[in-house]
């Protein structure tokens, strides 16, 4: 299946008067993991957050364009954020759990769209969940703990497992292993690796090891512009931009 | 004087605790005369008769309990629904004049409260909330009987006022300390406002919200001068909202010039001690609370 999950096109973002992001044409294809890097405040994690809708609880904040995903035009006036937010999931930069048990954080999804008509389909999707996210054998016999007792890196997985409850058809990452140590670190990306073969999964990262070992294709993002994209391969080793090959090369960033 | 320095606020910082811990003793050895004469049916006793120098504690300890129970039912929903419109849903120019109001509230000084009950929260009870309640009560024993308007409702009612600030800043600031991540956590699951304000913020809220309900509380326990306006300064107890009573409080306030025998005294301070053993227990469990909330705030 070479379908295309979301496309965007020329999206223009702003914080009030301040504009982040400038004329973004974008398609991310189905299935794979496309990963954004840049520098600070380029913009990629406006962008990401653009793509369901979380930069609508900021004040001020805008955009102009059209964000399509799937074939639903999701800034459309009247458009359904809440169902929009199931199909596309998120990860959060820190791990989020909330302070209930950990079977709890991976039901609280299934609870509030009403995806399980009784408890035996619950329990099933939970154990689903957490065996999707790697973290099952860790915890299948401490469901009923609480979740912060975790470790940061099972804290992140319980997060994984949490969003792919609802079972989307996005995922997207902001950063998901930046505040990780080096083994957690590893087990998250060969999670996202194994995730890709049934999600679309979109990666925000600073690390641009993390990137070239990880994702399929490659968006770069310079001062709110897309500058390129392409096959990961492509953008580490052929660069068309200047920009590019100055930032993979470490010239600046 | 650098030695000198951390031993004057040692001294200090012992002062304090020495003053409570010498207040309780004193207010236990003052009522040595009145432990002696009924032991433990001083808090049970109904009879408060001076004249027959016999001294029981219970109505007081009800009137007490049931002015600071209709003041946290009335408080806690209203306080903690305020803190929510505060911390969560006000608009940005709205929140600043509501939250100041709020807070000016608690610097009201509490007889001012007990004028405004007296002169017009007692008057308008007596011809219109009480008479409303007889009739639409259908007997229902609280709220039985005539109409004073002085009271235990009025009482509780302006209570539930004073206590309403403490309330709402307590439960304000759990609110606001419940981590933002964890409400983008739920949003970006697919929950609405509402869901992510009831199933997430407000159950991370928990600890230091029931935290402000008992510093409300101790606060109600307390109160003297409002309280001794509009409760009806009568030891008696009854089932009904609308008849009078008396607080521990009240008749400290009310008696302690005119306690003439040693017995009399005693029974007063009795009394006192009675209040604050139940106000240091409630805000000690109060504190622990919010203390609670803080280190959870810490580790997130």
């Amino acid at each position: 299946m070479d379908g295309i999950a979301a496309s965007l096109r020329n999206v223009n973002f702003f914080y009030g008067s301040q504009q982040v992001l400038f004329d973004v044409n974008l398609e991310v294809p189905e299935r794979g993991i496309l990963a954004f890097i840049g520098p600070s405040g380029c913009g990629k994690s406006t962008l990401l957050r653009s793509m369901n809708r979380m930069n609508d609880l900021i004040p001020g904040a805008r955009l102009s364009g059209e964000v399509r995903i799937g074939d639903e035009d999701i800034y459309r006036p009247g458009a359904d954020v809440i169902s929009l937010r199931r199909k596309v999931g998120m990860v959060f930069q820190r791990s989020n759990p909330f302070p209930f048990s950990i079977a709890e954080n991976v039901a609280y999804g299934i609870k509030i769209n009403r995806l399980a008509r009784d408890r035996a389909t619950r329990d099933a999707i939970i154990e689903r969940s957490l065996r999707s996210a790697g973290l099952w054998d860790e915890v299948k016999d401490r469901l009923h703990r609480p979740a912060l007792a975790l470790s940061g890196g099972q804290q992140q997985r319980l997060c994984i497992a949490r969003a792919l409850a609802v079972e989307p058809d996005i995922l997207l990452m902001d950063e998901p292993a930046s505040a990780l140590d080096p083994i957690a670190t590893a087990r998250i990306e060969e999670l996202a690796n194994e995730l890709k073969e049934r999600f679309t999964i979109v990666i925000v990262t600073h690390n641009l090891q993390q990137a070239a070992r990880v994702s399929d294709r490659t968006s770069f993002f310079l001062m709110g512009k897309l500058i390129e994209s392409g096959e990961t391969r492509q953008i580490f080793s052929k660069p068309v931009r200047k920009e590019t090959e100055d930032y993979i090369t470490g010239r600046f960033g | 004087m650098d030695r000198l320095y951390p031993w004057i606020l040692r001294t200090l910082g012992l002062v304090v605790p020495a003053l409570v811990v010498a207040l309780g003793w004193q207010l236990y050895q003052g009522a040595a005369a009145a432990r002696h004469a009924f032991g433990w049916g001083f808090v049970v006793g109904s009879s408060w008769d001076p004249v027959f120098n016999h001294f029981g504690a219970w109505p007081f300890i009800f009137g007490t309990l049931v002015t600071t129970a209709v003041a946290i039912v009335l408080a806690a929903p209203l306080g903690i629904g305020v803190a929510i419109f505060l911390a969560e849903l006000a608009p940005n120019w709205l929140r600043g004049p509501v939250g100041y109001l709020v807070e000016l509230l608690a610097a009201v000084p509490s007889v001012v409260f007990g004028l405004w009950g007296l002169f017009v929260l007692a008057p308008w009870m007596r011809t219109d909330l009480e008479p409303w309640l007889i009739a639409h009560g259908h007997n229902f024993p609280l709220f039985r009987g005539a109409p004073y308007g002085l009271g235990f409702l009025a009482a509780g009612l302006v209570l539930a006022i004073m206590v309403t600030p403490f309330v709402v800043g307590m439960a304000r600031e759990a609110i606001i300390a419940v981590p933002r991540v964890q409400r983008e956590a739920a949003y970006a699951l697919g929950a609405t406002r509402w869901e992510t304000i009831w199933q997430v913020v407000l159950p991370g809220a928990r600890s230091g919200i029931a935290g402000g309900v008992l510093l409300g509380m101790g606060r109600a326990l307390g109160e003297t001068i409002a309280v001794t306006m509009l409760i009806g300064n009568t030891p008696a107890v009854s089932a009904s909202l609308l008849a009078p009573g008396y607080t521990l409080a009240s008749v400290i306030a009310n008696e302690f010039t005119e306690a003439t025998t040693a017995l009399y005294t005693s029974a007063l301070v009795e009394i006192g001690l009675v209040l604050f053993a139940s106000t240091l227990v409630v805000n000690l469990i109060a504190r622990l609370m919010i203390a609670r909330l803080a280190a959870a705030g810490a580790a997130a």
